[in-house]
């Protein structure tokens, strides 16, 4: 009488893998996109402070890096405990960040060498004096788009 | 003769099987070997460089509104000591003075913040400071932009509508040389 056959039961079909790969890959992509690789080890602490009014870096191939914190635990014998800046994989001097502008410059075509950005990945607990003298050198070496790396504050 | 028919290309298949095998080597490799920074931040544009002193042009003291910030990491805005959460309110009354005090700005577009530290202050402070201050500014730009065109500010409105509004309202914010007085040694 009934249309549904109930106790019949049809013997259930292997799931096909065959679109494994296919999501495999998505995710590959996912991840090769949206991840950076790390192209210098950090030789300072860099824990950056907590802030509101953030603005996200759209595009990374215009952006560098200049990190200023105290060393880090195995150099601390070496360079001591003040705030060190690091310039790509070693610690520099103020007086060297115009060379280090300048090669990161020539890399990126013509027209868009204005819309270079500095990301001033700086530690909290470090003072004002190695940031201002930073700063200054930048103005001189006409890199005037900076941003102060910051976390979003936890509401 | 049956060899050359096993041999023959049109019925032959590359075995796709071992393909989520390579597909997965990879997505490990990128998963161990990448770390998801985060790219954010508060961003500044400097003033050019420029040899001579800035030349002090006068302005009336009622326009400008002087935050200092001292090697202990004390706020000191307009000569009084102010705790930092008060910061951000008290911005925004004096660039827009809703109550046309004597004290505060004549007007939005003669507002000038000046922000000065010392070369001990902790960076973490003065990131707070700016913060509070651009954060003054923003929720001024929101404010207006809610009024004028019913949504809030952002960088992807039409560059008509932004133009109008940092026109009433630019941000000035000037930094000053810091002292020294508490610099590690």
């Amino acid at each position: 009488m009934s249309k549904f056959s109930k106790g019949k039961k049809k013997p259930s079909p292997a799931i096909s893998t065959a679109s494994l790969p296919d999501i495999v890959f998505m995710l590959l992509f996912f991840f090769m996109v949206v991840t950076k690789l790390r192209d210098s080890e950090l030789m300072v602490k860099v824990a950056t402070p907590f802030a509101t009014q953030l603005t996200k870096l759209e595009d990374k191939s215009l952006v560098n890096y200049l990190y200023i914190g105290r060393p880090v635990e195995k150099y601390k014998a070496t360079y001591g405990t003040k705030p060190r800046l690091q310039l790509s994989d070693k610690f520099a001097n103020i007086n060297e960040i115009p060379i280090f502008l300048e090669r990161f410059r020539v890399k990126i075509p013509e027209a868009q060498r204005t819309k270079i950005t500095t990301s001033l990945r700086v530690d909290g607990q470090v003072t004002m004096g190695i940031v201002q003298d930073v700063k200054t050198e930048l103005r001189k070496a006409n890199q005037l788009k900076i941003n102060y790396s910051a976390k979003k504050k936890p509401e | 003769m049956a060899k050359k028919n096993s041999r023959d290309r049109m019925s032959n298949e590359i075995n796709a099987g071992s393909m989520a095998d390579i597909a997965f080597l990879l997505l490990i490799f990128f998963l161990v070997t990448t770390t998801i920074v985060e790219d954010k931040g508060i961003t500044v544009k400097l003033p050019p460089w420029s040899e001579e002193d800035p030349d002090i042009t006068k302005l009336k003291s009622r326009n400008v509104f002087a935050v200092l910030v001292n090697a202990q990491n004390d706020l000191l805005v307009r000569g009084e000591v102010m705790d930092i959460t008060m910061l951000r309110e008290k911005t925004k009354e004096f660039i827009v003075n809703p109550t046309k005090r004597e004290d505060l700005s004549e007007r939005p577009t003669k507002a000038i913040i000046t922000l000065k530290n010392d070369r001990g202050t902790n960076y973490e402070t003065y990131v707070n400071v700016y913060n509070e201050l651009k954060a003054a500014y923003d929720e001024l730009w929101d404010e207006m932009c809610l009024r004028k065109y019913g949504v809030k500010y952002s960088e992807d409105l039409p560059l008509a509508w932004r133009k109008s509004i940092k026109d009433e309202i630019p941000m000035v914010l000037s930094e000053a040389e810091p002292t020294n007085f508490g610099e590690e040694k």
